[in-house]
């Protein structure tokens, strides 16, 4: 039934007595499960309805979210989940991945004294409701005679598509991997987010009109000018690089820690991390990677070269892997990869103290002479971030810090060209949900050019 | 510890909790298990009238998810056979020596059939009779129930009927179905009932369904009004009470009153006692979650008289009355005013919109550093630290009217207290200051006149 590999043993302090790990097992389900009708009753009538509420204030998207919970409480779904729409296209993806405790749960009034509203599990369940059942919230807007070309569909560009689809413009919608949906399809745990949510997501935006080319990549210069050509206006949502290198021996039998959460979504009975595993770094992704390694097995320890306090990952998210029996090892940083016949043996570590602040504020750390040690391992997973976006610089887009520089309005240095999601964003303020509300803001600008007057260069 | 013990028109029992004449004490079993919880007594399920009951007899009142916030009901009196019945409050009787047995009565209105209910009720050594004139429905349309209790002229034969043939304390229960209670509740007096009880069940259709368009309890696709008990009516069984027991008719008779309609707590029930109620009675409460109720009831209302420095029920029973008026007499010159604490307040705002939407526009929101702010969000703004530069509501007080409004959507215990201020004017109420400027009472330009004199400002 289980596919643990023979002469494995339950790792230790596990959170799940006998996980199921074909791939539509037990270990890889989303970590909560759907609300009932009565728990999201319950739920609903419990929040206070406040008015000009925190909550909303503390969205990135601005849901109204009094409204669509007191739908909830009085039975009208379909109001509830277009109340969410209309305001986050994406409403689905970010009622799982938002970090909700750093959002709208943690302006909540009832955190205070007890335990706030769950915003994000409610909003999950109305928005779950119709796409479940394929119900489309939105119609195509009256054809304007303008056309966007949208690049990247990942959250801020199926939320560009979708706006600019709402207000009637002719939408192209580009991606260059073989399914749409971006990080919310390739990068998020399938624990966080099934992949059939961000292709309801996917299918919601088609319905809509917008035509959905997968297996297209833009790559040059000369493809914006085309591009540019044939349309009024380009969103730009590139999203960000790979993992970086390292620059340490060995590094070639490192794992890139976003590939191995893509082959974990697509099929997670198929990774392989061996008894014991190493992640490096401590963010979300990094704690991403290790569950999944720690789900299909083995013993995983954290590799980080501060301390839990400069860790970037949430709070919550640090807890949630403790909870899954994930080890952290603090003020370490990797310096070879050892293997033989080609396979890993161990990471070669020296110990780390903390320095004076660096750019980052945080403080530094500094190699402490001698103190070199081996951790043995059979799989190295590096989650140390994801490079800038390299091809901003190919298109001749002015950058800032290395980011993709941009307005207010979202617009880039160039003509009718507008950019947003990660690839504008520097680094700990990029997330699905604020990639949501730059897909708006570009949407409301680009449709007030269009419709004002743009000159066709 | 207080003594709870009662002695209610001559029926003794060791606490005031008695079950209603309902569905929980249909049965000799039953009254049994609700003895050994402590109840204090039980009126039995009304006997009499040979009857059928229908199945789907219950819809319950759902707010927000709190279930039974009132019940309705279309079941009938007993349909168990008579003899049964009596049986059984002859070996409940025995059994249970120190406990108020009561028997509720209904039966067509004839001399003759009261006589024989009451001679077999006599024999069961029960402790008294209640009249049951209050059943809404089934029972009226034969002349029963509420059809006497409406129409005071039956409600005091037949009760003259039945207090002229027992030796019983015969206690007579009202229909709150009427728009004057002190009518049917003088007419009981008249034919010499002993005391009286109140209130029944209210005339109601609980709901419709939105799907098969049906109205609920559906009896096989059909539906009728039914009789509206349960919390949401409290209120109205208060009122009822405290009409009773501010006429000087009631008053003068002696009788005492057995108040019922919404008792869940002891908090309820202490409240009946203040408008002088010195038994009550409950049913949907022991419905919605059996006789254990009573044990935290009973432990309750004692700690509660231990605090207040009460001895017994008779120490407290009617304090409440004489705060009772009419709104002739009330303080003209009284001036209230909400005060918010800013130290409970969680800014739901709920005050704010309450006020602004339906009130007199007198709450603002101020931000941290004192300035006057409207609601609203920069968009550019996010993340859970938004809460912590909320603004705050702050009332503007020469504008508040002490409406209470605010006081009472706040959901944070004692936050908006509504505070007394000295309005500057002499006392005067509305009695007085007609008597004394009728012209107030016709012409606005009179009321303004006054108005301007007493330096009254209606924004």
């Amino acid at each position: 039934m289980t596919s643990i590999p023979s002469g494995s043993s339950s790792p230790p302090d596990s959170a799940f007595s006998s996980p199921d790990l074909s791939s539509s097992g037990s270990a890889w389900q989303e970590l909560l499960p759907p609300m009932t009708e009565h728990e999201a009753s319950v739920e609903a009538n419990r929040c206070l309805y406040c008015y000009d509420a925190p909550c909303l204030h503390a969205c990135p998207t601005h849901i109204d979210i009094p409204t669509f919970i007191r739908k909830i409480g009085t039975g009208n779904l379909r109001g509830s989940a277009r109340v969410i729409l209309e305001s986050n296209f994406l409403g689905g993806t970010c009622a799982r991945v938002c970090p909700v405790q750093e959002l709208c749960e943690g302006a909540c009034v009832l955190g205070a004294d007890h335990k706030p509203i769950q915003i994000g599990r409610l909003q999950r369940y109305a928005v779950d409701h119709v796409q479940e059942r394929g119900l489309q919230m939105f119609a195509p807007g009256t054809p304007t005679g303008k056309k966007v070309a949208v690049v990247g569909s990942g959250p801020a560009g199926i939320s560009a598509a979708a706006e600019l689809a709402k207000q009637g413009h002719a939408v192209t919608l580009l991606e260059k991997r073989e399914l749409a949906g971006g990080l919310s399809t390739y990068g998020i745990i399938s624990l966080r987010e099934p992949i059939e949510v961000a292709q309801r997501e996917v299918d919601a935006v088609r319905a809509l009109g917008v035509d959905v080319q997968t297996g297209h990549e833009l790559s040059g210069a000369a493809e914006l000018g085309i591009l540019l050509n044939e349309h009024h206006a380009v969103f730009l949502a590139l999203g960000l690089g790979a993992v970086p290198a390292m620059g340490i021996p060995g590094e070639e039998h490192v794992l890139d820690g976003l590939d191995f959460i893509e082959q974990a979504k697509l099929n997670p009975a198929s990774i392989q991390p061996g008894h014991k595993a190493i992640v490096i770094g401590a963010g979300n992704t990094a704690i991403d990677a290790a569950t999944m390694a720690r789900r299909a097995g083995a013993d995983v320890n954290m590799v980080y070269r501060r301390t839990e306090r400069e860790m970037t990952a949430y709070r919550h998210e640090y807890e949630f892997a403790l909870h899954e029996g994930i080890h952290f090892t603090f003020l370490t940083q990797p310096i070879e990869v050892l293997s033989k016949h080609g396979k890993v043996t161990g990471l070669r570590c020296v110990k780390m103290a903390l320095g004076a602040p660096d750019a980052s504020g945080r403080a530094r750390p500094e190699p402490v002479k001698g103190s070199e040690f081996v951790i043995e391992c059979d799989t190295v997973i590096k989650a140390i971030g994801q490079e800038k976006p390299a091809l901003a610089e190919v298109l001749g887009l002015e950058l800032e810090g290395g980011y993709i520089k941009v307005n207010d309005d979202l617009q880039t240095s160039l003509p009718r060209v507008w950019a947003g999601g990660d690839g504008v964003r520097v680094r700990g303020s990029a997330s699905t949900v604020m990639a949501v509300q730059d897909g708006k803001i570009a949407a409301a600008s680009i449709g007030a050019a269009l419709m004002t007057d743009v000159p066709a260069d | 510890m207080a003594d709870l013990s009662i002695n209610f028109a001559g029926i003794r029992a060791p606490n005031p909790f008695w079950l209603a004449s309902a569905p929980p004490t249909n049965s000799g079993l039953q009254i049994n298990r609700a003895f050994e919880h402590g109840w204090g007594g039980a009126v039995w399920k009304t006997i009499g009238a040979p009857v059928l009951n229908i199945s789907n007899r219950y819809s319950g009142l759902s707010i927000g998810g709190q279930r039974l916030l009132a019940i309705n009901n279309v079941e009938l009196i007993s349909d168990r056979p008579l003899d049964v019945n009596l049986r059984e409050i002859a070996e409940v009787k025995r059994l249970w020596p120190d406990r108020a047995v009561i028997v509720s009565a209904m039966v067509d209105a004839d001399p003759q059939a009261w006589r024989d209910i009451v001679m077999m009720i006599e024999d069961t050594g029960a402790d008294g009779i209640e009249l049951n004139y209050g059943c809404p429905q089934g029972m009226s349309e034969r002349g029963m129930g509420a059809a006497v209790g409406q129409v005071p002229e039956m409600c005091e034969l037949n009760t003259h009927w039945v207090t002229s043939v027992t030796r019983l304390p015969v206690i007579v229960k009202l229909t709150p179905n009427i728009t004057h209670i002190i009518e049917p509740a003088h007419a009981g007096i008249a034919g010499g009932a002993h005391a009286l009880s109140l209130i029944n069940t209210i005339n109601s259709i609980m709901k419709v369904d939105l799907d098969t368009f049906q109205i609920t309890p559906n009896i096989g696709g059909r539906g009728t009004h039914g009789g509206y008990a349960g919390p949401a009516v409290k209120p109205i069984a208060l009122n009822m009470l405290t009409e009773l027991m501010t006429d000087p008719g009631v008053l003068r008779s002696g009788v005492p009153v057995c108040g019922m309609g919404g008792i869940v707590t002891w908090r309820d029930a202490a409240e009946f006692m203040l408008l002088g109620a010195t038994a009550v009675q409950v049913c949907t409460a022991a419905m919605h979650y059996g006789y254990r109720i009573v044990e935290d009831m009973i432990d309750g209302l004692s700690n509660w008289m231990d605090d207040k420095g009460f001895a017994t029920i008779y120490d407290f029973a009617g304090k409440s009355l004489p705060q009772v008026s009419t709104f002739g007499q009330l303080d003209l010159s009284y001036q209230a005013v909400a005060r918010i604490n800013p130290d409970k307040c969680i800014q739901c705002n709920l005050c704010y919109v309450a006020c602004n939407d339906t009130a007199h526009q007198c709450i603002d929101l101020y931000s941290a550093d004192g300035i006057r702010v409207d609601p609203g969000f920069d968009p550019r703004m996010n993340g859970r630290q938004v809460a912590d530069s909320r603004p705050v509501p702050v009332v503007r007080e020469p504008d508040c009217v002490g409406c209470a409004l605010c006081a009472n959507v706040c959901p944070v215990d004692n936050c908006i207290e509504m505070v007394s201020v000295p309005s500057g004017r002499e006392s005067v109420t509305w009695d007085e200051l007609t008597a004394a400027r009728p012209a107030v009472t016709q012409s606005w330009a009179a009321m303004e006149a006054y108005r301007a004199e007493a330096g009254i400002e209606i924004h």
